[in-house]
């Protein structure tokens, strides 16, 4: 086969290689499945290691029912969109890279979940924003995929720094950082006076990341991921890094009013909403998006109820959303390369030509649409259920839930029947067809998962869920995971959920038509985010203008301004204590004071450029002198040969600067100069004026020789005392040095 | 400047002055001087035949390009601070392998050791800073003036 050097990112299929990740995460799941037993025994494992122990901060983990659903899940959808990423890029050469940051995308989520310090957390918190930022700009020459990567970091990436603050005022008012500890002080934080400040930095973090109203627009615009990304990172693992965080500190930050009203209503809304413009896609993945969308609000309304069941309705909600949504954007992917497009405008009839693809989509839509008997029908009977014995707005949260399941119901129908049946085949690509098993066999497991899970609820709830719930509300688990719950309220409005999802599964094409329409008139807060980013793009433009007008003069002339007020203020502000001053002093020192001042003169009265360097590096010859008879020989040393060096540099950049234009006589660059001049001089008197500290120098003197084997403290002080002060230095050399000659090189090569 | 005195004795000077510039680094630690006095020193040879002879033949003499002997003196700063690191366990603590203790509790020996490579590290970093910026300026100013020239 020919190359074609012109598509750089076609080359040849990858080799076995690319099975690896696949496997390391599917060992990492099964060495996780031994914490199983354990952790549901109430025995958590912990790993700590002392970090920076004078802030308390340790590099701490602990595995307790949360963590370790978490982590099963990162690892065992982690496996399945490993090995579907190494078919879906087979013949992409940039597929070694996709499932490097994938992987280190996994160890920060991991980290993440497992992590027992406030510290540990955010920085793997910052390294899924920051991986999360490189996998949607994954496509990056794409100007859509910049952005859509853009934003996630900026919303997200802003986010993080609120929720850090919050942290570290919990670790402030806790007097530790391990999160185990803080869950114990709940009551103290929520007696705090600091506590309404907490509660809005960490849920401002857990909303931005968890794409809750006003910041949800940035989880369908991440749909600019490839799809094995989206999957991944945008329904099953990532954006419930928000959901973990509220369910992590619940038992420290939870409970309150402020918790309760804040949450359900937001979460509330977000669900609507979310669920609303969901109906309005015809690309599927973005509808998934927006479903994604719904349940995260949905788990964030749940927890804002507060309740026993409530936190087991969201964890149970939590797991059956993971494998479901996992398995639906997986498949999406499979119609996508099956069939040539996800649009279901444009695929229809697939069922005969990709009858594995239908099976699968099938069985996670019954799932998201909460059909018995799959685990979604479940978790929509526990969400009832603990809605109607909410303590708080008990109709109001039953309300919302009722219609975003209805809404969930008519998209599950949409993904699930629209593209393969009722219709002839239709579809971009001649033979549509099923993919190959690297691609079908992760969808066909998790949503196999569904359906196990719902038959068999026991299971998983004695394993997950149930510790799940008691590390979130601190108590075990009231009642237990069943299809059965017998006849009742729940099941009652489950029946009217189907009954609504069908009406509005069949009035489709008209809600699709309505919201097509009103679409540009409703405010959408994505405007604020662009409008904000536009003012700050143009403060930032005005401020520079304002700040750097290309002057060099006026550039020195506001450096020597700034210093000189600063010399001044503290000058005022301090007592003022003058040395002992005698205008009498040896021959030598009214010697420094004529070479100086006549040097000087020059400086200020000559007309010729090269005459005033060289006599400024008179004056800098005559301050090495004093240098000299005061003792300070290397210093003086220095100052010579740094002198000498100036002068030269200075000399090659004046054939450069330009001759005109400035005048000889500037009376306000003279006012400037006399201000800051008698500062420096005036804090220089001031100085001698005080007793000197010795001790430091009595110090070096003692430990030169025997400690180091030196007896010139100046030096000894530079690379052994002091040696890292140094090595930052010549790094700074380096680097000044290499920036140089870029500015000097770089510009001239293009202008030719 | 194309005064054939000055380029004549700057050739001769240079060795002298890179002699001394070693001699004052190598002093550093009981006399004044020390590994950034004496790059200074060196540097202002080669500046000196730089104006002299021009930035072809000082870049001739120097041999290496002035930004990989920075860049070589930069490694040499950390590999004096690792070698304590590696040994003792504190980065940049000064190792001594010529010096022993004697039976009184004082210690004698040849005073070379990982602070000794800091130190020429320094030298390096700004004998190579230096030129780099310098050469570059030379060239860029030359090569413009050239051109407006003609």
């Amino acid at each position: 086969m020919a190359e074609t050097p012109d598509e750089p990112t076609i080359t040849r299929e990858a080799g076995i290689w690319r099975f690896i990740p696949a496997v390391i995460a599917a060992l990492v799941t099964l060495w996780f499945t031994k914490f199983i037993s354990p952790v549901a025994n109430g025995q958590y494992p912990e790993y700590v290691v002392t970090w920076v122990e004078s802030a308390g901060v340790s590099f701490a983990f602990r595995l307790d029912g949360l963590s370790l659903a978490f982590a099963l899940l990162i690892c065992g959808i982690g496996a399945m969109v490993f090995l579907y990423a190494s078919a879906y890029f087979r013949s992409d050469r940039r597929l070694l890279s996709l499932q490097l940051t994938l992987i280190a995308f996994a160890i920060s989520m991991l980290g993440l979940t497992t992590a027992d310090d406030a510290v540990t957390l955010f920085i793997f918190w910052e390294g899924t924003t920051i991986t999360s930022y490189l996998l949607v700009g994954f496509d990056h020459e794409k100007e859509t995929s910049r952005r859509a990567a853009l934003q996630a970091l900026l919303i997200t990436g802003a986010g993080g720094l609120a929720l850090f603050a919050g942290l570290l005022i919990m670790g402030g008012i806790a007097g530790t950082y391990r999160i185990s500890e803080m869950n114990l002080l709940g009551e103290t934080f929520k007696s705090h006076e600091m506590y309404t400040t907490i509660f809005v930095l960490v849920i401002l973090g857990c909303f931005t990341k968890s794409a809750q109203w006003p910041f949800h627009f940035w989880l369908p615009g991440a749909m600019a991921a490839p799809t094995p990304v989206s999957a991944y990172l945008h329904s099953a693992t990532m954006v419930k890094a928000g959901v973990y965080l509220m369910a992590r500190l619940m038992p420290a930050l939870g409970g309150t009013d402020l918790w309760v009203w804040t949450l359900i209503p937001f979460g509330a809304f977000t669900m609507i909403l979310a669920s609303v413009w969901a109906m309005r896609q015809t690309d599927l993945k973005l509808m998934l998006a927006f479903t994604t969308v719904m349940g995260l609000s949905m788990m964030t309304m749940l927890l804002g109820v507060s309740t026993n069941a409530a936190i087991a309705a969201a964890m149970t909600f939590l797991l059956v959303h993971a494998f479901y949504k996992a398995a639906l954007f997986l498949s999406v992917g499979m119609i996508e390369k099956g069939s040539g497009s996800r649009d279901y405008t444009k695929v229809a009839g697939l069922s005969r030509a990709l009858p594995l693809t239908t099976t699968v989509v099938g069985l996670a839509a019954l799932s998201m649409a909460g059909l018995p008997p799959l685990f979604g029908f479940i978790g929509k009977e526990m969400i009832y259920e603990a809605g109607l014995h909410s303590h708080h707005a008990a109709m109001f949260v039953v309300g919302a839930a009722l219609v975003a399941n209805a809404l969930m119901v008519a998209c599950s129908g949409m993904v699930a029947i629209r593209p393969f049946f009722f219709n002839d085949q239709q579809a971009p690509k001649n033979n549509p067809a099923d993919p190959g098993w690297g691609l079908w066999l992760g969808p066909v497991i998790l949503s196999g998962l569904g359906l196990l899970c719902g038959l068999f609820p026991g299971t998983i709830g004695y394993t997950l869920v149930e510790p799940m719930v008691l590390a979130v509300a601190g108590e075990p688990m009231e009642g237990y995971l069943a299809l059965w719950h017998g006849f009742g309220m729940p099941l009652l409005l489950s029946v009217a959920t189907f009954a609504l999802g069908a009406l509005l599964y069949f009035g489709l094409d008209h809600i699709r038509e309505f919201l097509f329409r009103i679409e540009d008139d409703v405010p959408e807060t994505e405007r604020w985010y662009d409008g904000f980013l536009v003012a700050m793009g143009s403060i930032a433009r005005n401020g520079s203008i304002l700040v750097q007008n290309g002057s060099m003069t006026s550039y020195l002339r506001r450096t020597f301004m700034v210093m000189a007020i600063l010399i001044w203020v503290a000058l005022l502000s301090g007592t003022w204590t003058w040395p002992a001053f005698a205008l009498s002093g040896e021959l030598i020192d009214w010697a420094i004071f004529l070479l100086i001042t006549a040097s000087l003169s020059v400086v200020l009265g000559s007309s010729s450029r090269l005459a005033a360097i060289t006599a400024l590096g008179g004056v800098g010859a005559g301050i090495a002198i004093i240098f000299v008879v005061y003792g300070a020989v290397d210093v003086a040393m220095t100052q010579l040969f740094v002198e000498i060096l100036v002068v030269v540099f200075m000399a090659i950049a004046m054939v450069k600067l330009p001759v005109t234009g400035i005048a000889r006589f500037r009376p306000r660059d003279a006012a400037v100069a006399a201000f800051l001049g008698l500062g420096v001089t005036m804090s220089m008197l001031m100085v001698l004026g005080t007793d000197i500290d010795l001790s430091l120098t009595d110090f070096f003197v003692e430990k030169s020789y025997p400690e180091a084997f030196g007896r010139n403290i100046v030096n000894v002080i530079l690379v052994d005392f002091r040696g890292f002060d140094t090595m930052g230095e010549t790094a700074v050399i380096c680097f000044a040095a290499m920036a140089a000659y870029a500015v000097l090189k770089a510009g001239r090569k293009v202008r030719k | 400047m194309n005064s054939v005195i000055l380029s004549t004795t700057a050739r001769l000077l240079l060795p002298l002055i890179v002699i001394l510039a070693l001699f004052v680094f190598n002093r550093g630690h009981n006399e004044p001087g020390g590994g950034f006095i004496g790059g200074l020193l060196a540097a202002i040879a080669f500046t000196l035949v730089e104006k002299s002879a021009g930035v072809e033949y000082a870049r001739k003499v120097l041999y290496f390009r002035p930004l990989s002997i920075a860049a070589f003196g930069l490694g040499c700063t950390l590999v004096g601070g690792l070698w304590g690191g590696i040994k003792y366990g504190y980065f940049l603590k000064g190792v001594w392998p010529f010096i022993t203790k004697l039976a009184d509790g004082s210690k004698s020996g040849l005073p070379v050791g990982s602070i000794l490579l800091f130190d020429f590290g320094v030298f390096l970093v700004v004998l190579g800073g230096v030129l780099g910026i310098l050469f570059t300026l030379e060239e860029v100013v030359a090569s413009e003036t050239d051109l407006e020239d003609s």
